[in-house]
């Protein structure tokens, strides 16, 4: 394509930033408006109820706390990435962007092991509100995962090669696909205390257990 | 032309020869082509809503009565003898919401227009990120093909209503469909949203300040605010939905739901059917506005033109609609009143309501006072332009006794909501699109349209597509419910007022032999139109001054503009010409 679109690298002095950089701000603004009508969906849900489960008590709390662990080693070491390519060195990136990697695929095994006992117990979304919302809101989240893992995924492996042609387009692509996995893992930040720690109320009669 | 840019125009030929027929015309990046993709695309689609709407209305005025001459085609399972069943009823009328809102009106005026004329408005040589442009309109056609599909397979479409609200549309046939569909259709429109805000905020040309900004790109900006954050909602909603009809939830499902006198055991309950309009309306109510800003904008920038003087309180019609893109956020729930929400939360919607009233009367008082004073040329896009306004006025005005909940009692749910907002859509914002079309059709082609082919399109639309909604009010106000598949026959109440059903559905037959001429006008001017040159209508915008019609390929501007003055300079005193362009340099 010849044409030039501008401040696709470097910034806009009005606002300070590239095209893709606000892009991605805005992109994440209606992530925010997803997942913020999945907790208001929680919360309407929840307050009608007569009696609300204790998350605990159905769901696997060590498990996903390693997962959390996981998940926000995998943002640092994100920032890593970027940091050493800003600091022009190629190898580190590798090193850290690939420990990213693991970390997203680590988090999608256990929680394929999470899904899989749920299942085997026979506790389907179909049983309660709670385990409806619960399959939802981690189920979506799960999708983000994999998306951010398959934009990792590349830019670790084929898509690197444009650090030697364009070394600070390249480290753009790493903040933006950064911002959106700490993004991923702000939800899930979210997610784990209020489905798996947020104690319930009042009784609650079959379903679950 | 100017012959100084004639280099640069080879060029990007030369450049330009090197495409090939798929990357030119099917999986092009340039905002130009998708533009005319989504364009085309969407008015295809808004003729088949129309003729949806055209069997609803024989059916309403000859209830019972086979379709003529093409009632065999629809199947014994939707008219057996060509007579109309409810069931089929049902679902055009849900796919003739569904198809005009998000496949027809909307990709109009944000991808069609907003696609073509936002870059070359700001002085920009392409949206911000091309591809995501591409990928915009490639969820948007198989999300429409899939959509228009659904009467085919199996079940048939989606008959819940365009709201789609539960239980009964997690029970009916064919929703599952519509929410894939409507799952493709918003990524879309996210795609889109996120592509406007950039290009308007980041690649608007030097000089082009926010208060310089012709009022169509604010119109564009705001719409894209409301589509970024308004659609995700019906999209968390969408899949809530998915999961209750695939794998028996029950987010929208009640406890002790009883269906044919058996309950359904195999759902825990405990979900709430309101939890669905809370979700849907927060979306669907901003949506509203993303049908008519875009429109408000072609109209100013029409009405400016067309009057030759500059538009009338440009800066109040920045604030106004800045304000009303956010007001639209809070004012969802004036479509439930009737669910028990309770008073106290009713009187918050009834007041935010009428609030939201006061900036769009400021945008329509802007336009109308802009005529004042003008020597203003009718030519067909004036004329469309100048019926949005009482069209718009007679919708707008129309909502207010449906915002103040003790009115909304009795109007609810009856002809005189469909007319009310048909007023605002219909002769309001697609009034405005054929404005749109006319007036940009030689910014494409390089042509003119034919005027007395786009006048005879104009002045028996007017009349006819009145003569569809002004009786919608008279029988809503008689209590004619919206939903009637038979127009209110078994109703003792309904006698009186279903005389109009015959004029109202003849008006429709008229509307429709009447777009033969836009249909004829639009395609044999292409060949036959007036040649005209860069600037036909004598603007002052960048599109019209400083690119040439039909444009060079990629890339838009032989050279970047710089720009200098507000919108709309006209009749600037002391100028030789009765216009000044945004790009001529201020005299020293």
């Amino acid at each position: 394509m010849s044409v030039v679109i501008p401040y696709n690298v470097d910034p806009n002095p009005e606002t300070g930033l590239y095209n893709a950089k606000l892009g991605v701000w805005l992109f994440l603004a209606s992530e925010v408006m997803l997942f913020g009508a999945l907790f208001s969906t929680y919360i309407l849900l929840r307050t009608a109820a007569p009696a609300w489960p204790t998350g605990s008590d159905i769901l696997n709390v060590p498990v996903a706390f390693v997962n959390t662990l996981v998940l926000i080693a995998s943002s640092v070491t994100m920032v890593m990435s970027w940091a050493s390519l800003k600091l022009n060195d190629f190898a580190k990136y590798k090193l850290y962007m690939g420990i990213t990697c693991l970390c997203a695929l680590a988090f999608l095994g256990i929680k394929a092991y999470e899904y899989g006992t749920k299942f085997s117990h026979g506790d389907f979304p179909a049983n309660s509100t709670f385990l409806g919302i619960y399959f939802v809101l981690t189920g979506l989240h799960m999708l983000h995962v994999i998306g951010g893992l398959i934009v990792n995924g590349y830019l670790w492996g084929p898509g690197s090669k444009m650090f030697q042609t364009e070394p600070d387009r390249f480290a753009n692509r790493i903040e933006v696909a950064g911002l959106y996995w700490h993004f991923v893992d702000l939800v899930w930040i979210f997610l784990f205390p209020v489905l798996y720690l947020l104690p319930g109320a009042g009784v609650v009669a079959g379903g679950g257990h | 032309m100017e012959p100084a840019t004639t280099d640069s125009h080879a060029d990007a030929h030369e450049e330009h020869h090197e495409e090939s027929f798929w990357r030119k015309y099917v999986f092009s990046q340039d905002h130009k082509m998708i533009g005319i993709q989504y364009g085309l695309t969407a008015l295809v689609f808004m003729l088949l809503g129309f003729c949806l709407m055209l069997l609803m209305r024989w059916q309403l005025a000859y209830p019972g009565k086979p379709i003529p001459a093409i009632g065999g085609l629809f199947g014994a399972d939707n008219a057996p003898g060509g007579i109309m069943l409810p069931e089929f009823y049902n679902q055009l009328g849900a796919m003739h919401g569904t198809i005009m809102v998000f496949m027809a009106v909307v990709p109009l005026l944000v991808g069609a227009f907003g696609n073509y004329v936002v870059p070359l408005q700001i002085g920009a040589p392409d949206m911000a990120f091309p591809k995501l442009n591409m990928a915009s309109y490639w969820c948007f056609l198989p999300g429409g093909l899939l959509m228009a599909s659904s009467f085919f397979l199996p079940g048939g479409a989606a008959r819940s209503g365009w709201t789609s609200y539960p239980p009964l549309s997690v029970l009916e046939d064919g929703q599952t469909v519509w929410l894939f569909g409507m799952i493709l259709l918003i990524t879309s429109s996210l795609l889109g949203a996120v592509n406007f805000l950039v290009t308007i905020i980041q690649m608007r040309a030097p000089g082009l300040t926010w208060m310089r900004l012709p009022f169509f790109v604010w119109a564009q900006l705001v719409t894209s605010f409301l589509l970024l954050l308004a659609f995700p909602p019906l999209e968390a909603a969408g899949v809530l939905q998915l999961f209750d009809r695939l794998v028996d939830t029950s987010f929208f499902m009640p406890d002790g739901l009883v269906i044919s006198g058996e309950m359904e055991d195999f759902r825990s309950g405990g979900g709430s059917p309101l939890l669905w309009q809370h979700l849907f309306w927060f979306l669907a109510h901003p949506e509203v506005y993303v049908l008519v800003l875009p429109a408000m904008g072609m109209v100013g920038e029409i009405i400016a033109n067309n009057t030759r003087k500059p538009i009338w309180g440009y800066k109040s019609l920045v604030y106004s609609v800045v304000f009303l893109g956010f007001m639209s956020f809070i004012v969802w729930a004036h479509h439930m009143f009737m669910t028990g929400m309770g008073t106290v939360i009713s009187a918050f919607f009834q007041t935010t309501t009428m609030i939201i009233s006061i900036p769009s009367v400021i945008i329509l008082t802007c336009l109308l006072l802009s005529l004042w004073g003008g020597s203003i040329r009718f030519n067909t896009p004036m004329l469309f332009a100048l019926a949005f306004l009482p069209m718009f006025a007679i919708g707008g005005l129309t909502g207010l006794p449906l915002g103040l909940t003790a009115s909304d009692i009795p109007l609810h749910d009856t002809y005189y909501v469909i007319g009310h907002f048909h007023y605002v859509v219909a002769p309001g914002t697609i009034f405005a699109i054929f404005a749109g079309i006319y007036y940009w059709y030689p910014k494409v082609t390089g042509r003119k349209m034919s005027e007395l082919l786009g006048k005879l399109h104009f002045w028996p639309s007017l009349l006819f597509i009145n003569g569809i909604f002004f009786p919608m009010l008279i029988q809503g106000m008689a209590g004619l419910s919206r939903r009637l598949y038979d127009g209110g026959l078994t109703y003792e109440f309904a006698k009186d007022v279903m005389v109009w059903n015959k004029m109202m559905t003849w008006s429709a037959f008229g509307l429709a032999v009447v777009q033969i001429f836009f249909i004829v006008n639009f395609f044999m001017s292409l060949k036959t139109g007036e040649k005209v040159g860069g600037n036909p209508w004598r603007a002052t915008t960048l599109e019209w001054t400083d690119a040439p019609s039909p444009p060079i390929g990629h890339g838009n501007f032989p050279k970047i503009p710089t720009v200098f003055r507000p919108a709309y300079e006209y009749s600037a005193p002391g100028s030789d010409e009765d216009f000044t362009a945004q790009s001529q340099p201020q005299e020293a």
